[in-house]
């Protein structure tokens, strides 16, 4: 007990010290998953939509994989990106296997299924109700998935922050592709698997504080912008 | 564009069969209101007409020459709005209709104050009061100037002063030279706003007749039990 209280107290120093080690693995921490959030709505978005509007052959398949995909183990993903980046691996030529690069690469893979899958089943409750407006003002498929995903925007920010806190909390792929090297790869996650280990619960724990905080921030503002557009936009 | 010529025209849902063999012509000039019970088809008919639904059998067609695009348009009976402003509302379909982005705004704003509007232009959408929803699904369709304006209940959900209103909107949008084909079960309404009654049941198109001759006698047995029952002091 005496410990924990010793090591919380050492903690709170490093976060209100702005303690240079601490803020670097912060910083690089929140890059890579930004990179890798931004990287996967671009692929995500646009996919959700298409499958939510589309009507073609294998769709329910796509869909029962697609759901499947956002239970992927993040050690599994890591695996997989390590073998494609891996100096003999078919990409290995890139050369980015434990650069801040095959992070982002990994934690892509990782959550661009969620936003896919979570704003498809958005987009098509939406898309049940405009289906015969749009129609009948004669939105084709692409004008119609443009015109869902910027209707359902506040209920895709919710699902955005969702795939940000996935990626950020995630530590199998980023320790495999990464390697937790210090002041390259290290991000919160792996940095607070290997102090622990070693028994340095300060920084450890400050990592740990910083991590649930940004969580629980991020479900706020979740929360909020959601209410405040329901009031706002009906 | 008009008359628009059905012929034997059947629409069958998982072997149901909603429509049965109407054949009729929509021509230019009188006010049609399509009458009937519920479950009757007149929905169905009506989305037929539009173009929202294909027939399973027989042949749907435009006889009249167009200019240019077939400038139709449909109101629904509950209106779906999209999360914007009223006045973006009307420029989305007029932007989807081809018209440029300056002389939709300018189109808009005209509208919205033909239709008393214009003080909740930049007001949300979805925020507004049922009636004013409604009148403004009908300031989007009748900015796009349609020759034919389809209405499917317009006024089914709304309370007596909304009800005036939106049976004042359609007169006037009439006198512009707009041909109305509206269905309803309301027979006031059926009355005020129809020149010839189309009865349905049971998907067959049982009686067309001058809404006065229908009123006072009714060929069929079915419409006359429909009116009797609709009006039980008669």
């Amino acid at each position: 007990m005496d410990e924990i209280s010793r090591s919380l107290g050492t903690a709170g120093a490093l976060i209100v010290g702005f303690d240079p080690q601490l803020v670097q693995i912060v910083a690089l921490s929140l890059r890579v998953s930004l990179t890798a959030v931004v990287v996967a709505c671009l692929l995500g978005l646009p996919l959700g939509a298409a499958i939510a509007v589309g009507r073609f052959p294998g769709r329910r398949a796509l869909i029962v994989a697609l759901n499947a995909l956002m239970g992927l183990p993040p050690v599994v993903v890591g695996l997989f990106v390590y073998l494609m980046l891996s100096r003999a691996g078919p990409l290995g030529e890139l050369g980015i296997l434990f650069t801040p690069s095959a992070m982002v690469v990994a934690q892509t893979i990782l959550i661009a299924p969620i936003v896919a899958a979570l704003s498809r089943q958005v987009i098509e409750d939406t898309w049940q109700e405009y289906r015969e407006q749009l129609r009948s003002l004669g939105a084709g498929p692409i004008a119609s998935a443009a015109t869902l995903l910027w209707d359902t925007r506040f209920s895709l920010v919710t699902i955005v922050l969702a795939g940000f806190g996935r990626a950020a909390a995630e530590v199998g792929a980023v320790m495999i592709v990464g390697g937790n090297i210090d002041g390259v790869t290290r991000v919160m996650t792996t940095a607070i698997a290997l102090e622990t280990s070693k028994g340095d619960l300060p920084l450890a724990l400050g990592l740990g504080i910083i991590l649930l905080s940004l969580v629980l921030a991020l479900n706020a503002a979740a929360y909020w912008v959601k209410e405040a557009a329901q009031r706002r936009y009906g | 564009m008009l008359p628009l010529v059905l012929h034997q025209v059947w629409f069958a849902v998982n072997g149901r069969t909603i429509i049965n063999g109407v054949s009729m012509e929509i021509e230019e000039g009188p006010r049609t209101v399509i009458l009937g019970a519920n479950g009757a088809g007149k929905s169905v008919l009506m989305r037929l007409c539009h173009g929202l639904l294909s027939p399973t059998a027989g042949s749907i067609e435009w006889r009249g020459p167009a200019n240019g695009r077939r400038r139709q348009a449909m109101v629904f009976q509950r209106p779906v709005m999209l999360r914007r402003s009223a006045l973006a509302n009307i420029v989305y379909g007029l932007r989807l209709a081809g018209v440029s982005e300056r002389e939709s705004e300018m189109r808009a704003r005209d509208v919205l104050e033909a239709v008393g509007l214009e003080r909740v232009a930049g007001r949300p959408a979805r925020v507004l009061s049922g009636g004013e929803q409604q009148r403004l699904a009908l300031a989007r369709a009748w900015a796009l100037g349609p020759e034919v304006l389809f209405l499917d209940e317009p006024t089914a959900n709304l309370d007596p002063g909304a009800t005036r209103d939106v049976e004042t909107l359609i007169d006037q949008i009439r006198a512009g030279g707009t041909k109305i084909v509206m269905t309803t079960h309301n027979l006031g309404q059926a009355r005020r706003l129809g020149d010839e009654i189309l009865f349905l049941s049971r998907g067959q198109l049982v009686e067309r007749a001058p809404v006065d001759r229908f009123f006072s006698k009714p060929a069929s047995a079915e419409a006359d039990a429909f009116i009797k029952g609709e009006l039980p002091w008669n």
